[in-house]
């Protein structure tokens, strides 16, 4: 909301304030000053806590003038030249501001004019420049005239972006006053969120600037001169739901006669960021900026007029079905069973709250204006303002709430107003219906409920200053008080919300700064971990160390990005897709099914500038179920491709991942998870190559699926050269495989025996099946059994290959002797021959 | 007994003379060996008398001891020369890269986020999580957010299809939609007396929101709740600001501002004095000094009804706060796309 300072200072004395303090303490207290806008005030230099725009306008260079003659130039007609004093001497000053050229001729002029003059090396902003722009005003020559300074526009000051004549200022202002003081403001942004919807206006926020610094705020201005007869019997009122309108009141002014509002209205309304229309409408706009009751204004005649020459009959009900009205912005409005409208006899008007209709608005040709503020239900004004896509400055503050004690106190304000400015006798009184009077709020505090709440100890005298500051009622109850909400705020409940909600003003005012920060002295909570995520950080750490980048990406795509997971033509797997109601963009239409398409897409995002790919992620996919909430499934993807090590400029080993890299990494993990006795099979997955596929199991339970990713998958990603490997783990598994400790074994004290066995077997034996026998056979003595070399070529014959294992036999309490280590291994020779076909390799 | 004296001259001169190892070899040969004069002469002792025999023997023996040390501290003089000259010749350039290893590393925010957890465990509050996908029930009417409520405005929300109309199925706007799940089952625990709470729940967020370089659709959050029949605003600024003098550093000052959010009341914004400009001014805190950091507050009285604990007996505070917002500040990364992106220029950085 947009505040002026100038407004301000009608409610409360901000003399000896600094601005930027006073927006500092604002912010603190809940009122967030987005924003200082300086017109023309000095602007702070330095470290600013809240960001500041506009213009300083300089005291020496920019001031009062009065122009004591306007007279023609020599070689332009639509310029003139302007005897004036600016308070020490007489220069001559040439402008084209159409709104002198009435003057022009006319000699001395009687009394002078006063205008704002802006000296040579001014900063001002540029009035003929398109949007605002600042400029420093330079000595120059304009058709032969020697010019080095002007009278300002208001734009060229920053009051508005009205450039079409030079601003008159007051005949009572003196020449060579600096300009600042006579003009000088600023405007405060304020952000209102839902819970200060009170301070939506400028006499909320005084009363906060009030309690916040101890000074006194002026009553709210709701007096009416009212010297015309009684109102009574000019219009009649008639509520048909009382919950969505529980207060309607309506006041009358006649004879007023429409022109513009005064100068200085008009520059407030800008200021609050309102476009000024005439005297009446600007009066109950400014009648709802200042106390924050939208007003509004109907032209009585032409109600009569509808009323069949009779005294009209206002009535507010919801819409007939299929019922339309034409608004003011000239829509024409389809309504809902729940929008309410403003109605008379003859059919709708407005609708309740939000804005009028084309037909009874005020014109040029309205003598006598009814006046209405009333009170609507603000979840219903919500539900209409989504529903009819609308927004309006009343509309912003009925739907967050205004209290029913408002309408009358707007109503009075707006009449007074337009007396002021248009003239008119004000009918004595108001028409008043109130069928649901608002509940009035009483909660109850004491010292022990700030204690509790805010750990801080105050009296009940601290707390009925803070709260009486602010407009509520205290009185002293029990050992507490008893706490009477005031009637301009909703935001207040009873029981022990309301008791919350009374602190929350006492701490604010009482100042956060001033609460003493503690430590928590309640009781520590039972201590326990938190073993899925306790798992996941071990897995990212493990494949960190095995030089894997952990990647973190959108879980929202399209189904599309996703079918590139697999080869074209595969057939879409049963479980649906979570998909989103409402999509912001085509890219993100759904929740993933697949974490493997999200780190392939990343891969693809960096495969041509890397010769290396290793990326992991861990994440969940989701799944579509029976209940009301889809499956999210935790996963983990590994995604290697290209060099396993990165290049440098030394020869190195440059050997790219391939399956069994991939199935390393694997290994590895889940060696160092404690993970054992696993089966590595065959496995097949439409995103992998069939023949480079495998599955790990656990028992029945598969836990991962990895290999290389197939061809057409492949193609269907930009990864240049690399053909990429993929593991897929389910870690749900994990975690109820993965075992919390294990059992460590000594380091032998003897020297083992180490020897090398190759065996010639079929090339379509699974090398798996070999290690498991030797290493079954072997039993305790066999330590261990390592792969180093597979072979095939001539030597061996066509169909086989040659397995070259290493043997370490061990004893853990001797060293084994020679004769020992012989018997075992022709034991496992004898085996491998009898059972798999094996052959010792000479 | 003077030849003794001479052999023991001449030797040691000729040692002087001797520049390489061979020619030490030889020396050792000439002096020291089976034909030296030295050897010569001890063997010639025997011819001596009896009363010689001992004085000259012990004079031959204090010859020969000398020319061997003579003999090894050349030899060691020699070694070294040669290692030197050898070092000396085997000079790398040692402004040559070193050989690359791939450091795999941690995603910035899962950095940020073990960051924030850890702070948190010391003090006592453990990791809970929760769902991403949530119904309006969680994640805003038991926080206290009512239907059309003017505070739903400030969070936009993505909806799934199907689901209850009454209560719609949507993406988590914030991890507070985690906690009514964790009170309420702590509260299970011992409904007549449930137990404290302090805990973090992290997770991922989304909103119906532009991607700029200010938003994103989706953003982690950490979420923090402590509940407790004893815990106070003034308990909030303390955990926060001890949280941010661990985060940032040990000297920075917190600022809280008041604020508004449905499930706290009162609510607070806190501030860090920047950790740039020391509260200097700059264009990271945009001149003001301060940066804001988190949102937090008292938990509200509906939402603690809602989660099992008796609001006239519990208190409670919790906050939230984006490690994006975090990382971005700590690092100064510009543009919030950069963490899902996942360019490994950005991600090799940290």
């Amino acid at each position: 909301m947009k505040t002026p300072l100038s407004w301000l200072k009608d409610f409360v004395d901000l003399e000896g304030i600094d601005l930027e303090q006073l927006a500092h303490t604002l912010t603190v207290a809940g009122l967030e000053v987005e924003e200082i806008h300086y017109i023309g005030l000095p602007m702070p230099a330095g470290l600013q806590q809240t960001k500041v725009s506009g213009l300083s306008w300089d005291p020496d260079k920019l001031v009062v003038a009065e122009i004591r003659e306007v007279g023609p130039h020599p070689n332009a007609d639509r310029l003139v030249l302007c005897r004036l004093f600016d308070g020490q001497q007489e220069h001559t000053v040439l402008t084209g501001a159409p709104n002198l050229f009435e003057y022009r001729g006319q000699g001395e002029l009687k009394p002078p004019l006063k205008v704002a003059y802006a000296k040579e090396g001014a900063e001002i902003y540029d009035g003929h420049q398109e949007g605002m722009h600042k400029t420093v005003l330079k000595r120059t020559k304009i058709r032969g005239v020697d010019s080095y300074s002007m009278v300002c526009s208001e734009k060229e000051l920053g009051i508005s972006e009205e450039h079409e004549g030079i601003l008159f200022l007051p005949a009572d202002t003196k020449a060579g006053t600096p300009l600042a003081d006579v003009l000088g403001d600023a405007v405060l942004t304020i952000a209102i969120t839902p819970n200060i919807a009170r301070d939506a206006n400028i006499y909320g926020v005084a009363r906060e600037i009030a309690a916040l610094t101890g000074r006194a705020l002026k009553p709210m201005p709701t007096e009416v001169q009212a010297t015309g007869p009684k109102i009574d019997g000019a219009v009649k009122l008639d509520i048909k739901d009382s919950e969505l309108n529980p207060r309607f009141v309506l006041g009358l002014i006649r004879n007023v006669e429409i022109k513009p509002s005064p100068a200085w209205v008009q520059q407030r309304l800008r200021l609050a960021g309102m476009r000024p229309i005439n005297n009446i409408v600007d009066a109950t706009n400014y009648a709802m900026l200042e106390l924050g009751e939208p007003l509004h204004a109907f032209d009585y005649d032409v109600l009569v007029q509808r009323a069949g020459g009779k005294p009209p009959t206002i009535i507010t009900r919801p819409a007939k079905p299929g019922e339309t009205l034409t608004t003011l912005d000239d829509v024409e409005r389809k309504l809902d069973d729940f929008t309410v409208l403003v109605c008379d006899t003859a059919g709708s008007l407005s609708i309740g709250g939000i804005m009028g209709g084309l037909e009874s608005e005020v014109t040029e040709a309205t003598r006598n204006v009814l006046l209405e503020g009333a009170s609507w239900n603000f979840i219903n004004v919500r539900k209409t303002l989504v529903a009819q896509r609308m927004s309006s400055e009343a509309a912003y503050r009925f739907s967050r709430g205004v209290h029913p004690a408002m309408a009358p106190r707007g109503v009075s304000r707006g009449l007074e107003l337009m007396r002021q400015w248009a003239g008119g006798v004000v009918d004595a009184g108001l028409v008043d219906e109130y069928p649901r009077p608002a509940a009035v709020v009483e909660v109850e505090i004491s010292p022990a409920d700030a204690q509790r709440w805010l750990g801080v100890a105050l009296t009940n005298e601290q707390m009925t200053s803070i709260l009486a500051s602010l407009g509520f009622e205290v009185a002293s109850k029990g050992d507490g008080l008893s706490v009477t909400v005031p009637d301009h705020r909703l935001d207040i409940e009873t029981g022990v919300v309301g008791k919350a909600d009374l602190m929350e003003e006492i701490a604010r005012i009482y100042g956060y700064d001033n609460i003493p920060a503690t430590r928590i002295g309640d009781p520590l909570p039972p201590q326990h971990g938190n073993p899925e995520l306790e798992l996941e950080e071990r897995v990212k750490d493990a494949l960190a160390r095995m030089g894997i980048q952990e990647v973190m990406t959108y879980r929202l795509t399209t189904p599309e990005e996703e079918a590139r997971r697999l080869p074209p033509g595969t057939a879409p797997d049963d479980k649906p897709y979570v998909k989103l109601a409402n999509v912001i963009s085509q890219e993100r239409t759904v929740l993933r099914k697949s974490l493997l398409a999200s780190v392939l897409e990343i891969a693809e995002r960096n495969a041509r500038l890397r010769q290396r790919i290793a990326l992991f992620e861990i994440g969940p996919v989701f799944h579509a179920s029976e209940e009301t909430l889809p499956d999210e499934l935790s996963r983990l993807v590994v995604v290697l491709g290209g060099q396993q090590q990165p290049a440098g400029w030394q020869a190195a080993d440059s050997a790219a991942y391939d399956f069994y890299a991939a199935k390393g990494v694997l290994a590895e993990l889940l060696a160092g998870l404690g993970l054992h006795d696993l089966k590595y099979e065959p496995g097949t997955h439409p995103s992998f190559h069939p023949g480079k596929c495998a599955r790990v199991l656990a028992g029945e339970r598969q836990l991962a699926v990895f290999g290389e990713l197939h061809p057409q998958v492949q193609g269907q990603y930009d990864l240049g050269a690399h053909t990429l490997q993929a593991i897929t783990l389910n870690l749900e598994v994990l975690s109820e495989l993965a075992p919390e400790r294990f059992d460590s074994r000594p380091v032998p004290q003897y020297p083992p025996v180490i020897e090398d066995l190759a065996l010639v077997v079929d090339e379509s034996l699974p090398a798996g099946q070999v290690e498991a026998m030797i290493a079954q056979t072997g039993g305790n003595l066999l330590a261990g059994v390592s792969l180093f070399d597979v072979f095939r070529g001539d030597k061996i014959g066509a169909g086989k290959k040659s397995l070259a294992y290493q043997l370490t036999y061990q004893h853990p309490e001797r060293t084994l002797t020679d004769d020992e280590v012989a018997k075992l291994r022709e034991r496992i020779v004898r085996r491998v021959t009898q059972e798999l076909g094996a052959k010792l390799r000479a | 007994m003077e030849n003794l004296q001479t052999i023991r001259e001449q030797a040691l001169a000729a040692l002087n003379a001797v520049q390489d190892e061979a020619s030490l070899e030889q020396w050792k040969v000439a002096q020291l060996g089976r034909n030296a004069a030295l050897t010569q002469a001890m063997k010639s002792l025997g011819q001596l008398s009896a009363e010689e025999r001992p004085l000259a023997g012990k004079q031959a023996n204090e010859v020969k001891l000398a020319l061997e040390a003579a003999f090894e501290e050349k030899r060691a003089a020699l070694e070294g020369a040669r290692l030197r000259a050898s070092l000396s010749s085997e000079k790398l350039d040692v402004t040559l890269p070193g050989r690359p290893l791939p450091l795999g590393r941690l995603h910035p925010i899962t950095q940020t986020l073990r960051r924030i957890n850890a702070i948190f465990a010391q003090m006592g509050f453990q990791v809970y999580r929760s769902r991403d996908v949530e119904t309006d029930e969680y994640n805003f009417l038991l926080l206290n957010f009512p239907p059309n409520h003017p505070a739903r405005e400030m969070q936009d929300s993505f909806y799934v299809e199907g689901g209850d109309p009454e209560n719609p199925t949507l993406l988590r706007t914030h991890t507070s939609a985690g906690q009514i799940h964790a009170m309420r089952e702590y509260a299970a625990k011992d409904p007549g007396n449930p137990p404290p709470i302090r805990i973090v729940l992290p997770g991922m967020c989304y909103r119906f929101e532009q991607v700029s370089s200010r938003s994103e659709v989706q953003f982690t959050q950490v979420e923090g709740l402590a509940v407790g029949e004893n815990i106070t605003f003034g308990d909030l600024k303390g955990t926060l600001t001890d949280f941010a003098q661990r985060f940032f550093n040990a000297n920075v000052r917190t600022r809280f501002r008041a604020s508004h959010f449905p499930f706290t009341e009162p609510s607070a914004e806190m501030d860090v004095e920047c950790f740039v400009c020391s509260g200097a001014g700059c264009s990271v805190c945009k001149h003001s000094g301060w940066l804001e950091i988190l949102g937090s507050g008292m938990v509200h009285p509906n939402v603690l009804r809602n989660g099992g604990y008796d609001p006239d007996t519990y208190s409670g505070f919790a906050f939230g706060m984006g490690p994006e917002r975090l990382t971005m500040l700590r690092y100064r990364i510009e543009d919030i796309r950069y963490f899902w992106r996942n360019d490994m220029r950005f991600l090799e950085q940290f």
